[in-house]
């Protein structure tokens, strides 16, 4: 594939796979050109000997960088991968090598002063060990934090939060408590890969039909004179006042908690007749009532013309 | 404490303390905590403690799309915003392996430039500050001033940009605003920056305070891991924007400043001069910049424009399914590194093949120099300390990330 990115271009030195893994020998596990990086996968026992060798016999004299990376999915989850440069030969590679909890990858410290921290880094961010660092301490979380942060199956918002206490005079560590949900939006589409379940995807496990629908005629719709008739009725109740003439819901039997209101005592007992709706107003609604139907009717004549 | 029988009437023998420098202390640059083994006023070990200023961002990253995550890295040197921004667009490219048009090439590097001089401002200002001198960093804050208002005119955020994208840049600059840089370049630039520089670069104190401290040999520098202007001061030419060129540095002349003696001096010199080199490529940048798009016509990857978006369904689509799905990245593992103000600054980046990236691993520049702290400051004195801190140029945005 044609290189047509920008990126930083260093020298591309042919043949240095084979060069280096011939080099390598025992130490490697693979070798892999990708992306115009090369990757060397080396044993974790020893990876000191292959950085070693690679920095003294092929010029790769700095370390810039360690990073861990967790594949929780793995049994030897945690890769850890050293950067590798080269002043002379103007050339970058990235060894590696995979890790457990409880399996050290022996250091680097001995070959370069400042692999004391980057070690520290994936020992706080994983829990990776590293066999001969004498110094293997907590580097960027807090004093007496507990838990490696970067592993993939460490929440997002962590278990604990701090605040200062005006009543302790002094900051405190609190379980963590969310105002709202986490936003953790899944833009991928479902054909694409979201292994979620959506509303209707049970369909799509349902068998095809041995023999498909088809519609040449309109009555192969369906849509004969029982649908006709079925669509011409009145979909939807009519309103209360039409039913009953307007009469109130009668009150709520009286409980023990609410007992029933004593009568009101003379003249004004009985207001509920001059509340009651004049009895003209249902005969005023009844022309609109049969013009509904009407109405209804006219698709249903359309679908006979088809 | 223990007082033993003094040898001589009136003397006392004393031992060793520990102090604490930081996390609060104006020459910390932020928030350094350094243990401090003193002997009497010598330092006999330090043992800074870093991490007070993290904000967990690689972990961040993990869980936003490409794009999303792309102001997180202003945020990281928030003195030099578009450099950071820089490595991560550039390992996405390498990734997607895209093409960027000329234009926006030319934008990026004059805009990385600027940074670089922008951050210089700072730190040239900051680091005579450490040693007792005050105006020239009032003056230089003038110029930075300056740079920030240019980059306002760009983005439209003096600080936190987030202007690159991957295959380009988000918006075209305005003619005006390459006019006024030029302009400033040839006028106040030298004017005010060598003003200020004239009366540091030959100042008794200033070199009393910064010659010979905290030599680091050449081999050293390199076992360190030692980048930028902290491995050009110990006399190794090694500029990644000359030895791997990314975007259209290899068109630009300039020079590599390198130093002599490794000191503090020679730190701050080689940034002097860096600024001068930057306005050299700016100037370069003015004068062969080429008109056309500034962002990558893959749709794929780059969203249509918005009078595009009016007229056809298939723009508006690539437009909606950019940014709520984003763009899906190959497989595969990038480590990306360009030339930043302070050093190299990595990206190593993890895809799996969906729209968020499975690893993010920032490599601060910060991380290897102030490592070394402990070995440039052995047998030095306690105000030689800020000194070499000031040198060093570090941000702890960047650092502890």
């Amino acid at each position: 594939m044609a290189t047509l990115h920008s990126a930083p271009r260093f020298t591309r030195i042919d043949g240095l796979k084979d060069t280096l893994s011939a080099a390598l020998g025992d130490h490697l596990v693979e070798a892999h050109e990708e992306h115009g990086e090369l990757l060397l996968t080396v044993h974790r026992a020893s990876i000191a000997d292959a950085l070693k060798l690679l920095r003294d016999n092929h010029d790769y004299q700095q370390l810039m960088e360690i990073a861990g990376v967790d594949y929780p999915s793995r049994a030897e989850r945690f890769e850890v991968v050293y950067m590798l440069l080269s002043l002379t030969k103007n050339s970058r590679i990235m060894v590696k090598c995979s890790a457990s909890e409880d399996t050290p990858v022996p250091t680097v410290t001995t070959l370069w002063p400042n692999a004391g921290w980057l070690e520290r880094e994936v020992f706080d961010m994983y829990g990776v060990l590293f066999d001969g660092n004498t110094d293997l301490r907590r580097i960027l979380t807090d004093y007496g934090f507990e838990g490696h942060p970067f592993r993939k199956d460490f929440p997002l918002t962590g278990y604990v939060e701090l605040r200062y206490s005006e009543d302790e005079k002094r900051v405190v560590y609190e379980p963590v408590e969310l105002a709202q949900d986490l936003r953790q939006f899944d833009f991928m589409s479902p054909w694409e890969g979201a292994d979620y379940v959506l509303p209707g995807d049970e369909k799509a496990a349902t068998p095809p039909v041995d023999e498909p629908k088809t519609t040449e005629k309109p009555s192969d719709t369906g849509a004969g004179k029982a649908t006709d008739k079925k669509a011409a009725e009145k979909v939807s109740a009519g309103a209360p006042a039409e039913e009953d003439g307007g009469e109130d819901a009668p009150a709520p039997e009286p409980t023990e908690d609410q007992p029933a209101r004593a009568k009101r005592k003379g003249k004004t007992s009985d207001t509920a007749k001059a509340t009651e709706p004049k009895k003209k107003a249902p005969a005023k609604k009844k022309p609109a009532a049969k013009k509904a139907p009407a109405k209804r009717k006219a698709p249903a004549k359309k679908k006979d013309d088809k | 404490m223990q007082i033993e029988e003094s040898p001589t009437t009136g003397d006392e023998t004393i031992t060793n303390y520990t102090i604490n420098f930081g996390p609060q202390h104006p020459a910390a640059h932020g928030v350094l905590r350094m243990v401090m083994e003193l002997d009497g006023e010598i330092i006999e070990r330090i043992d800074p403690h870093v991490g007070l200023l993290h904000r967990g961002t690689e972990k961040l990253i993990e869980h936003k799309t490409y794009l999303q995550a792309l102001p997180y890295f202003d945020r990281l040197d928030y003195c030099s915003p578009l450099a950071q921004e820089y490595s991560y667009i550039l390992a996405i490219e390498k990734l997607l392996n895209v093409e960027v048009p000329e234009r926006a090439q030319y934008i990026r590097v004059l805009f990385a430039e600027l940074t670089r001089i922008c951050n210089h401002m700072l730190n040239i200002g900051a680091h005579v500050m450490d040693v007792g001198a005050m105006t020239p960093n009032l003056w230089v804050f003038e110029l930075r001033e300056d740079c920030m208002n240019f980059f306002e005119r760009m983005s439209g955020a003096r600080m936190h940009h987030a202007y690159l994208r991957p295959g380009g840049v988000h918006q075209d600059v305005p003619e005006k605003l390459l006019v006024d840089i030029g302009e400033w370049l040839d006028t106040r630039l030298p004017e005010l920056f060598g003003d200020a520089m004239s009366l540091v670069l030959d100042n008794r104190i200033f070199k009393q305070r910064n010659v010979d401290i905290a030599v680091v040999s050449k081999d050293d520098a390199v076992a360190w891991g030692f980048s930028g202007p902290m491995i050009r001061a110990a006399g190794i030419p090694w500029d990644l924007r000359k030895s791997q060129p990314y975007d259209v540095y290899d068109r630009m002349e300039f020079d590599i400043p390198v130093g002599t003696n490794s000191d503090c001096y020679d730190r701050f010199v080689v940034r002097v001069k860096e600024v001068y080199e930057s306005a050299k490529i700016i100037k370069q940048c003015l004068r062969d910049m080429p008109t056309g798009p500034i962002a990558s016509t893959d749709r794929k990857v780059s969203p249509p424009k918005r009078a595009e978006m009016k007229q056809s369904m298939e723009a508006l689509i690539h437009h909606f399914k950019l940014y709520t799905e984003g763009f899906h990245v190959p497989a595969g593992e990038v480590y990306v590194a360009t030339e930043s103000p302070k050093g190299e600054f990595g990206v190593y980046l993890v895809s799996d093949g969906s729209n968020k990236p499975y690893r993010c691993k920032i490599r601060p520049t910060a991380f290897s120099h102030l490592q070394a702290m402990d070995f440039m400051c052995k047998g030095h004195m306690l105000p030689d300390a800020t000194a070499i801190l000031g040198a060093i140029d570090v941000v702890f945005g960047e650092c502890d990330r």
